[in-house]
């Protein structure tokens, strides 16, 4: 086995090139467990550590972020939590401390795991995904078209992730999550919200509900539709949003819960997520 | 693979390292440093918890190459010489410690907590070992513990900077 340590990006795109088998390994958090366990050993590995410019942020001359694949949970949190709500609400769901000091979202894109708890309010912000090779350069991937099937997204076999690129919240996000217990659990099932009043639009994200994560797409045009983004939230409307992205999923029954019981607790943060949402914009029919 | 590191102060080197292998796996069977145990070894129970880069982190999931060059501090650094930390003292003092196995995780991840947060709420403190599992003590010992040595940590703080 090898151990291969690029210093720089360039240097890791043209390892990855040499050798498209080998594994990229950041904060090593989903690799080191396949390891340990013999489940997969691979026949290199590329460690991304050493490359600072992964690890940092930056806000481009058009206001979005683009935040490295490197960043560890507890920077996004720390740092960009008051600009990205959503992402740092699912980020400090994720394991326990030690999980989020090493954990990275790139590494959660790069194992695309339905329940992988990032994806939903990557998808419900308009995340869109840079990765890049070096013999095609740089590619611009949209969260939504990013997970192509369980455990597997887009990119080629020479490309690796270099940043995610996202706006700042331009409304209220809220991330919610099903779990046993507060810490150290996999999503039975997530939901993600992400309002944007400006354009009069929401958007969404599922996870832990399908073979990918995905947007509930009828339920975002319902809501554009027919929302009075002035006055207060009709009932009936809430109620029917539930159900639409209760539509959207396609789950299983597994250990962690059946399928009725994911719909049925997607109906309920779907609505839950949409009233506090609500409730931060003011729009309770007394404010606006 | 040959790696090199410094592990509490002292800088290391290991020869034949197996790429695939964890920095827990470097610590204990390498460089003659068993304090951080191994129980899980897929980052579930905390007990393999040591500092690396100032940051804890379950030394089960980093890949022993990945510490090139880096630093490690694990339970055995915490102590200066025969005097214990303060946090050591605390478990000992408590009654936070039965089998101790869960002991050297517990006592780096503590430690880290205080040194960020001076007076740690006991939310705080719940939080932050979430990470951490213990089968003996049922946790309110160890949450005594870590109450206690903020306090004493607190106090010597306040003396020095008289
Ligand atoms: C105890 C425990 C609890 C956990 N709890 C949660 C949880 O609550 N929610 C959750 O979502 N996850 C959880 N995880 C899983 C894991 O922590 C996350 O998926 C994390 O985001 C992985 O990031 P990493 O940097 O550690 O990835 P790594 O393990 O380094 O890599 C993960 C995958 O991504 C690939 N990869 C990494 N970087 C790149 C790159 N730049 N380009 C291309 N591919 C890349 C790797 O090859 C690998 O396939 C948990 C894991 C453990 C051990
Ligand atoms: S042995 Fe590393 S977390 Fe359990
Ligand atoms: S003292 Fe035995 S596991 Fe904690």
């Amino acid at each position: 086995m090898d151990f291969l340590r690029p210093q720089t990006w360039a240097d890791a795109l043209t390892a990855k090139a040499d050798d498209v088998d080998a594994v990229p390994i950041q904060g090593g958090t989903d690799v080191m467990v396949e390891m340990n366990f013999d489940v997969h050993r691979p026949g290199a590995l590329l460690d991304l550590n050493p490359i600072g410019e992964l690890t940092t942020w930056e806000q481009l001359p058009d206001d979005t972020l683009r935040v490295g694949a490197g960043m560890p949970y507890v920077r996004i949190i720390e740092e960009l939590g008051d600009r990205l709500p959503g992402i740092a609400q699912a980020s400090r769901t994720v394991g326990s401390p030690q999980i989020r000091n090493r954990g990275t979202v790139g590494g959660n894109l790069g194992g695309a795991s339905p329940a992988g708890d990032l994806h939903a309010p990557l998808l419900a912000a308009g995340a869109v995904i840079e990765v890049e090779s070096a013999a095609r350069g740089t590619r611009m991937i949209p969260a939504a078209d990013f997970y192509v099937g369980v455990k597997r997204n887009c990119c080629e076999r020479d490309e690796l992730i270099r940043a995610f690129h996202v706006k700042p919240a331009a409304g209220p996000q809220y991330f919610s999550k099903i779990g046993t217990r507060n810490a150290m659990v996999i999503a039975v099932c997530s939901f993600s919200i992400a309002l944007y009043p400006g354009e009069k639009r929401i958007g969404t994200g599922l996870g832990s509900a399908a073979p990918t994560p995905r947007r509930a797409y009828a339920a975002e045009e319902f809501l554009a539709g027919v929302l009075d983004w002035s006055g207060p939230l009709d009932d009936r409307v809430v109620a029917r949003f539930g159900e639409l992205v209760a539509d959207a999923a396609s789950p299983i029954d597994d250990v962690r819960g059946t399928a009725d019981y994911r719909r049925h607790a997607l109906a309920v943060m779907a609505k839950r997520t949409l009233g506090w949402a609500w409730k931060d914009l003011g729009n309770n029919g007394k404010a606006a | 693979m040959r790696v090199t590191c410094t592990v509490n102060g002292k800088e290391l080197e290991a020869d034949d390292v197996w790429e695939g292998e964890s920095l827990l796996y470097l610590l204990r069977e390498r460089m003659g440093l068993p304090g951080s145990k191994n129980a899980c070894e897929q980052g579930e129970c905390g007990s393999c918890t040591v500092y690396l880069d100032d940051v804890p982190a379950c030394a089960c999931l980093v890949a022993a190459g990945q510490v090139e060059g880096r630093s490690v501090r694990t339970v055995e650094g915490l102590a200066d010489g025969d005097t214990l930390d303060p946090m050591q003292e605390a478990f000992v003092e408590c009654g936070a410690v039965q089998c101790g196995f869960c002991t050297p995780g517990l006592v780096v991840q503590a430690h880290d907590l205080v040194e960020r947060v001076p007076n740690p709420s006991d939310a705080e403190i719940r939080e932050s070992l979430a990470g951490n599992l213990c089968r003996c003590t049922g946790y309110e010992k160890i949450l005594d513990a870590v109450r206690l040595a903020a306090i004493r940590k607190a106090d010597t703080r306040k003396a020095q900077a008289r």
